[in-house]
């Protein structure tokens, strides 16, 4: 009884704060669009329209939306082992540039196995990229946070020296690779949208990592050694091997992100292949609660900022990289949240404590 | 020997601004904090350094204001970390990506494009005599006034970590029940080295867009300020340290650029090789991780890093 009244007020208070941020998360972004020299009003309407009126709005939306949720699933899983992976930016690119780099032999092969491999293939490079940082922290404690984003760097000039070298295009013009072959290419489901088979399976890996994380005894091992090593080190739970597995899942959906980034929609891997992606989709983590549920929402959600904020660009000269501020904001406000309830939960602690 | 002296000058140069952010960042983490948000930091102070040289056309009024951005950005940082008790890493990420927005939209709101505007960047100063000594003369003793304070700076945090003073921010770090106990106050000193970490920072920002370029672009850090996180790790949390690692990378780096400068083939034994340019521009994140992996280790900096301080009474 008790318990119910204070979850529903802290279900109160958490909708109160939220919505105090997101309202000043818009005044400061207005603000910032008046000192840009931009109109406020225009940005809005492109906003909207970009994300959600029409079809083709509607399909965009979905198809930005897609590797962001992967990436911030596969994000989850190393938050929640206690992981702090800011790497799925390079993870992206090592999965997109695995598939490029097979993608003439995996091209001859019929779809129904060439799909398959390219996205295991995009899996295995995506999450071994991510292994290097969890085995230079268990075994050399290196801080992953500085590790994975120097991967992303390294990640980033090696598909550039790859789209200029070895995987340019046969003419040798541009710095981009081949068109990858067409029984790679995921099926556009509603012509002339860009809308694509990988968004449905987003949407059922999300289901999968749901039940790998609340339905599995390896869930329960990457939950209990991010809440508390010392709990996981007394019930027998190896850290490292833990560690291990929830880095290479993390990675892997990242790589897999850039895999389907790569067959749904570019159908070529060039520089600067990921627009930040990897970066949202921390915030979408984050915003999401690390559960796959709300991470499919809050997906969802900054695929339609992104949306809306390429055509504000267009259509109102507002540079889109504002959705960054946004994203920050978000980080910000999820982060005091998170803190408040810890605090909530701490002082709760100790009161129970003083009664007995 | 000028070539030599030339290449030397030049990885101090490339070094300033590592040294002058983890100087900086020594002292966050020194007093328990860490702040992941210095490349953030150094983005904006670079930027508005820039903007208020170039609307001024005074480049010594920008470096105050990278100053104000950085401790703008400091007393935001302390103020969701230290006072609310935020994730520090979660928080630096935050500022990260959104500096990395808000210097994308003012850049391009108020410069039109990515305008090659450029201002009188800070110049040299020459030491008497000194700058004339051969090999290191040109390296320490014909640089802009910025170099000269960071090393000033280093020289005075290395005396403050000695004093009584530096004594309460090391205990804040390394055990702050004990400190709270003997009457220091944690929340404040914390408070403080974050501001102060930060302006370091927006200092270092400066000295990209005022001193080693003359111009703003966007993400013109480009991971600048974690290595100089990388370096703070490597430099073992003393300022003398983290001069030396920082010159260290200032010299890699500076390799990195002659050896692009010779061209991409390199002849080594009668073997040739193309080597991709990309491979020079990866090598600083090469080294920063083979440094790390090999440097992290036993000693890994003060106990209470990154954990915000709650009285437990």
């Amino acid at each position: 009884m008790l318990f119910g009244q204070a979850n529903r007020l802290s279900n109160l208070s958490q909708f109160l704060s939220i919505s105090v941020t997101l309202v000043t998360g818009i005044v400061l972004i207005y603000l910032a669009i008046l000192l840009g020299g931009g109109n406020p009003g225009a940005a809005a309407t492109a906003l909207v329209s970009g994300s959600l009126s029409g079809s083709y709005s509607q399909a965009e939306t979905l198809i930005r939306a897609c590797p962001l949720l992967l990436a911030g699933l596969g994000l989850a899983v190393a938050f929640r082992a206690g992981v702090w992976n800011i790497g799925a930016e390079g993870q992206i690119y090592m999965g997109a540039l695995a598939v490029t780099a097979l993608a003439s032999q995996l091209g001859s092969l019929p779809a129904l196995f060439a799909v398959p491999l390219a996205f295991f293939v995009a899996f295995i490079s995506g999450g071994f990229w991510a292994f290097i940082a969890a085995f230079l922290r268990t075994r050399r404690g290196v801080q992953e946070v500085i590790s994975t984003i120097m991967l992303n760097f390294l990640a980033i000039q090696i598909v550039s020296a790859a789209v200029h070298g070895p995987l340019r295009e046969p003419t040798g013009q541009f710095p981009y690779s081949d068109t990858i072959g067409t029984s790679l290419i995921l099926a556009r489901l509603v012509p002339p949208t860009r809308f694509h088979t990988g968004v449905i399976l987003a949407m059922v890996i999300a289901l999968v990592v749901w039940v790998m994380l609340f339905r599995t005894l390896w869930g329960f091992k990457v939950r209990t050694v991010g809440n508390s090593p010392e709990a996981a080190t007394h019930s027998g739970i190896s850290i490292e091997r833990t560690i291990w597995g929830a880095m290479f899942v993390s990675g892997g959906l990242s790589g897999l992100a850039g895999a389907i980034e790569l067959m749904g929609v570019t159908h070529i891997l060039f520089e600067n292949f990921s627009p930040g992606y990897g970066y949202t989709a921390i915030a979408v983590a984050l915003l999401g609660g690390l559960h796959p549920v709300g991470i499919v929402a809050s997906g969802l959600l900054f695929g339609a900022l992104q949306a809306g904020a390429s055509a504000m660009q267009r259509d109102a000269g507002i540079s889109e990289v504002i959705v960054l501020v946004v994203q920050g904001i978000i980080i910000f406000s999820v982060a005091l949240q998170t803190a408040r309830a810890l605090r909530k939960k701490a002082a709760l602690k100790a009161r129970a404590e003083a009664e007995v | 020997m000028t070539g030599f002296e030339d290449f030397l000058a030049g990885a101090v140069r490339l070094s300033a601004p590592i040294i002058l952010a983890a100087l900086g960042e020594v002292i966050v983490q020194r007093s328990g904090v860490i702040n992941i948000g210095i490349e953030g930091t150094m983005l904006a102070g670079a930027f508005f350094g820039f903007l208020v040289a170039f609307q001024t056309g005074n480049p010594m009024l920008g470096v105050f204001a990278s100053l104000g951005a950085g401790v703008a950005i400091g007393i935001i940082f302390a103020l969701l970390t230290v006072i609310q008790k935020a994730n520090q890493i979660v928080v630096g990420t935050g500022l990260n990506i959104a500096m990395l927005g808000l210097t994308g939209v003012l850049l391009r709101g108020i410069f039109e494009a990515d305008a090659n505007l450029g201002i009188q960047p800070i110049g040299v100063w020459n030491w008497p005599i000194l700058s004339s000594f051969p090999v290191l003369g040109k390296a320490f003793f014909s640089q802009s006034a910025l170099v000269y304070v960071s090393g000033a700076i280093a020289i005075g945090i290395w005396i403050f970590l000695r004093s009584r003073y530096g004594l309460g921010l090391r205990a804040c770090g390394s055990n702050p029940e004990a400190a709270d106990a003997a009457g220091v106050k944690v929340d404040a000193i914390r408070f403080g080295a974050v501001v102060f970490g930060a302006a370091l920072a927006g200092l270092a920002g400066a000295y990209l867009s005022l001193v080693q370029t003359n111009t703003f672009s966007e993400n013109m850090t480009s991971g600048r300020g974690f290595i100089a996180l990388a370096v703070v790790i490597f430099g073992r949390w003393s300022p003398i340290g983290v001069v030396a690692a920082s010159l260290i990378f200032g010299i890699a780096n500076q390799a990195q650029f002659w050896m692009q400068a010779r061209g991409s083939s390199l002849d080594f034994l009668g073997i040739t090789a193309q080597v991709p340019y990309q491979f020079f521009l990866a090598l600083p994140y090469l080294i920063t991780l083979f440094v790390l992996a090999f440097f992290s280790g036993k000693y890994r900096g003060p106990a209470a890093i990154g954990k915000p301080y709650v009285r437990s009474s």
